[in-house]
């Protein structure tokens, strides 16, 4: 087998705790990611998904493990792996064009101004920012548009990886869905390899190949790698029909609300070694695990111990 | 709406203007003048008032500023210069203090906000000198200088530093760590990251630093010139004291007070250039 795009291997985060013991946030953070594959991670709040977002972004360091990008170590921010906060982090003294110029001018320091315009433009009008706005400020933009404004200023810069943080979390479920097709078809033209975050199911299912799964922290881990057995292109509407939806989304739901709290409960093997997430697939035809999940079965192991 | 709001804003300025002129101008009137026939020696050497002598009247201020104002540049010896060279004396002194403290100010400022140990380090000595009056500088500034024009520099100098430093340290510390993330992720070097993130975020705070500073200068600035003398408005005011000439002196007031308002009003509008909202 190849190596993979993207290697996360051994992650933890401690923080030093108020009476001079260590806090873990999660530990034994185990995961690849393939070249041009969307992979959403959900979990309860304080489970540590941002942190694990920022090292990937190289903005945190981790206290244990190590994160390989083709097969370079990452250590530090890079433009090759773009970022879209939840707060859209936009530069509010600049217009959207400027702002997503910005972007382009670090990214292809070479180009004429000319060029980084048209770049940027040609971005802004993939995700429908034209007819003036673009030379709103941030602040005359509604959420939806500063957020369209964050994600065309991540794609125009091309990088190998893109990093969301819970995007649309701060949006209205309306737009949220647009600009949720958007993203799905910008994804789908331009082959971007893609991470994030998400705190909602139907989200998930819509956007991911995969879907990994953290249990509840302290001592959080990923549980478990959901595949998405749903063909593409897929369509909201039509997608809520297909038979395999309601079984992944009830095995999300049922993760979420249950087992997530069970898992984080269960007595921690002491066991070194990389141990990659149990990978299911509740929507394939047949309910029996792969041969590659049957290998390992760490919570499994971990409840009969 | 807002137009006959600013009609009713305009309208009530001129009349508490007029009635506050009309009752100065009154009460300066009401000193009635005995006959020349009547006076005593005495008075007719006093110019024919009373002891005490009256606050001149809004009129007589108007007749000497139309005055001033129609021939501000006359030059006719050490005291008698118009009033628009002794203020272009005070704005030289004024502008090249606060220059040199925007010199200093700023990128120290800069430094101190970027860095929590050179603000730790540098705070006792803030801290120290900040309260000190500017005026109280002026005999060491004159003894080390020896020069009255350079020591009135140093001083408006020195009252201009702070707010600028502090606010410049205010501004750039509290950058928001998103907007920083932003220069990081796209790899931006700490030159490009300081002028093209953490100045336009700062921007705002620092200047609101300069227009404190700016007021401040011509505040001291009068001071000073009394104690130095020689020239500029300062010095104005207390030579038309001196000359027992009130009419100037309150003419030369309101100068003070005009050209204030016009520096303010000029970082104002820088002000509302660099502000955004979030």
């Amino acid at each position: 087998m190849t190596q993979p795009f993207l290697e996360i291997d051994g992650l933890a985060k401690r923080f030093p705790g108020s009476k001079g013991e260590q806090l873990t946030v999660f530990e034994n953070v185990n995961f690849d990611i393939q070249k041009g594959e969307f992979v959403c991670i959900i979990g309860h709040s304080g489970c540590g998904k941002s942190t694990i977002m920022n090292v990937l972004a190289g903005l945190d360091e981790p206290t244990e493990g190590v994160v390989t990008m083709d097969g370079k170590e990452v250590s530090g921010p890079s433009l090759d792996r773009g970022v879209v906060f939840q707060n859209y982090s936009l530069l509010p003294w600049l217009t959207a064009l400027k702002n997503v110029m910005f972007g382009v001018k670090a990214r292809f320091p070479t180009w004429s101004k000319e060029k980084v315009e048209e770049h940027s433009y040609a971005y802004l009008r993939m995700v429908g920012l034209t007819n003036g706005a673009e030379h709103r400020k941030p602040s005359q933009l509604s959420g939806g548009m500063r957020q369209r404004v964050s994600i065309a200023r991540a794609f125009a810069t091309q990088p190998k990886l893109l990093l969301l943080d819970e995007p649309f979390g701060a949006l209205d479920a309306l737009t949220r869905g647009t600009i949720q097709d958007e993203l799905l078809k910008i994804w789908q033209d331009s082959g971007q390899t893609v991470f994030m975050i998400t705190h909602d199911v139907d989200e998930a299912i819509l956007l991911a190949d995969r879907i990994l799964l953290m249990s509840n922290g302290p001592f959080a881990e990923v549980a478990e790698s959901v595949v998405i057995d749903i063909p593409r292109p897929r369509k909201r509407a039509e997608m809520i029909h297909h038979p395999a939806y309601y079984k992944i989304r009830n095995h999300l739901v049922d993760f979420l609300s249950r087992r997530s709290g069970e898992i984080a409960a269960s007595p921690r093997e002491q066991s070194g070694g990389r141990r990659q997430p149990l990978t299911v697939r509740p929507g394939a035809d047949d309910e029996k695990p792969t041969p590659d999940a049957e290998r390992v079965r760490p919570h499994l192991v971990s409840l009969a111990g | 709406m807002t137009r006959s709001y600013d009609f009713r804003a305009l309208a009530l300025t001129i009349v508490i203007l007029v009635v506050a002129l009309g009752a100065w101008e009154l009460s300066t009137n009401t000193q009635i003048l005995p006959g020349a026939g009547e006076m005593t020696e005495y008075e007719r050497l006093m110019g024919g008032g009373s002891q005490n002598a009256g606050v001149p009247a809004p009129s007589a201020v108007m007749q000497k500023a139309w005055e001033e104002l129609s021939d501000p540049f006359h030059n006719t010896g050490a005291n008698d210069k118009g009033i628009g060279i002794q203020i272009a004396y005070s704005l030289m002194r004024v502008l090249s203090g606060y220059a040199l403290a925007a010199l200093i100010a700023l990128p120290v400022g800069f430094l101190i906000g970027m860095s929590p140990l050179m603000f730790r380090a540098l705070d006792p000595f803030i801290q120290v000198l900040r309260p000190i009056s500017p005026l109280a500088w002026m005999p060491l500034a004159l003894f080390i200088i020896q020069d009255s024009e350079a020591s009135s520099i140093f001083v408006i100098f020195i009252c201009s530093i702070w707010p600028m430093l502090l606010n410049t340290a205010f501004g750039v510390a509290s950058v928001r760590k998103d907007w920083v993330n932003v220069a990081r992720t796209h790899e931006l070097g700490p030159v490009k990251t300081a002028f093209q993130v953490i100045l336009p975020a700062a921007a705002p705070t620092i200047v609101t630093g300069m227009r404190i500073s700016i007021g401040i200068a011509w505040l001291v600035i009068v001071a000073a010139e009394m104690l130095v003398g020689g020239t500029g408005i300062g010095y104005y005011v207390w030579n038309e004291w001196n000359n027992l000439d009130l009419t100037s002196v309150i003419f030369s007031i309101l100068m003070i007070g005009v050209v204030g308002m016009a520096l303010d009003a000029a970082f104002g509008r820088l002000q509302r250039a660099v502000t955004y909202t979030e």
